[in-house]
């Protein structure tokens, strides 16, 4: 994996950022499910958005929304170790996040999540996402290819139709100057390898190869 | 919900704080602090920008403009506005969600034929 250390300068911009549309084969498997099943448990854990809880929820599903990558930068969750470094606690991370019962989504996205999240949390995080979903239950997250750069812009996703997002760029509060907003800096580069390694809990994993920067992993619990 | 337009109107201003049980027969705007419980019946319940309310929220419309920590649920719609930070598990027959509004929760719609669900 390639890391990129540090977060990204740019200065805050709480404009709303203009959507870009793009073809998913994710979503497009994704909704064969859906429109095939009524009455699924969907676990998005991107950004609210209102699209995704509508096209859900239009179509009988319950929706789960849940911000991790907000939540993982949540000040609280930083301390110092024996060493005076600063750590992310995943322990309470998990405490206050992704607190369901066992076997309960059918479908969770996980869009870019591990692409940009602090790397103590996420094995821990696709771990209690494992635990959360039903045998057989669908994940899809997305990871940049080694071509794209540590400032790579983060985006969020609504889903425009059976097979289409758009995709926003996304600014966070910055921890402690809540009226500046940054955008979260990507934190490593995961190669096909990572990924099965990352998913290895899983019982099946597909890769959809896209023509921007993008993998998208569509994993079977 | 416009607050002007409404003939009854109960307001809870920034500066109030309820601990308990709030029950009403008329719309209510909360702009302070409620923590507890809210059932309203059949009409209206807004929280204003300052409202920050710890309570299970039951009413026939809910707007929502502040943050909310607990269960809401609108027997006919629920509005989260662009500024609304709610954590809790909402149950309604439509819904709106203006960008910016945050969301920690469940969406279940309840619907009725004829009727629409999500908006923003």
């Amino acid at each position: 994996m390639r890391f990129f250390r540090g977060s990204s300068n740019q200065t805050a911009d709480t404009a709303t950022k203009p959507r870009m549309a793009r073809r998913s084969s994710g979503v497009g498997e994704l909704s064969r499910v859906l429109n095939s099943q009524p009455g699924l448990c969907v676990l998005d854990v991107g950004a609210t958005s209102a699209n995704n809880i509508r096209y859900f929820t239009d179509n009988g599903h319950k929706n789960y929304s849940e911000d991790l990558l907000r939540a993982s930068f949540d000040p609280a969750l930083r301390r110092e170790d024996d060493s005076g470094n600063i750590v992310v606690d995943s322990k309470r991370f998990l405490e206050e996040n992704l607190v369901y019962a066992p076997n309960l989504f059918d479908i969770v996205l996980c869009w870019n999540l591990p692409d940009y999240m602090e790397e103590s949390l996420v094995r821990p995080t696709i771990d209690r996402l494992w635990s959360v979903m039903k045998p057989g239950g669908l994940l899809l997250a997305f990871f940049h290819t080694r071509d794209a750069g540590p400032d790579a812009p983060c985006y969020r996703f609504h889903v425009a139709g059976a097979d289409m997002l758009e995709m926003q760029e996304i600014k966070l509060p910055v921890p402690g100057r809540p009226s500046e907003r940054r955008s979260p800096r990507l934190q490593r580069v995961f190669n096909n390898r990572h990924i099965e390694n990352l998913f290895r809990d899983f019982a099946s994993i597909k890769f959809f190869l896209a023509r921007d920067n993008i993998r998208e992993v569509l994993v079977v619990r | 919900m416009d607050a002007s337009e409404s003939k009854d109107l109960a307001h809870i201003g920034k500066s109030v704080v309820i601990k308990g049980e709030v029950s009403g027969s008329e719309d209510l705007y909360i702009d302070g602090e409620i923590e507890g419980n809210i059932d309203l019946h059949n009409h209206s319940l807004t929280v204003g920008p300052n409202g920050k309310v710890k309570a299970s929220i039951s009413a026939k419309s809910i707007v929502v403009q502040g943050k909310v920590d607990g269960s809401l649920n609108a027997t006919d719609r629920l509005d989260l506005r662009k500024s609304a930070i709610v954590t809790g598990d909402l149950s309604t027959q439509r819904i709106a969600i203006e960008e910016g509004a945050f969301l920690k929760g469940k969406v279940d719609i309840q619907k009725e034929s004829g009727k629409g669900a999500a908006s923003s």
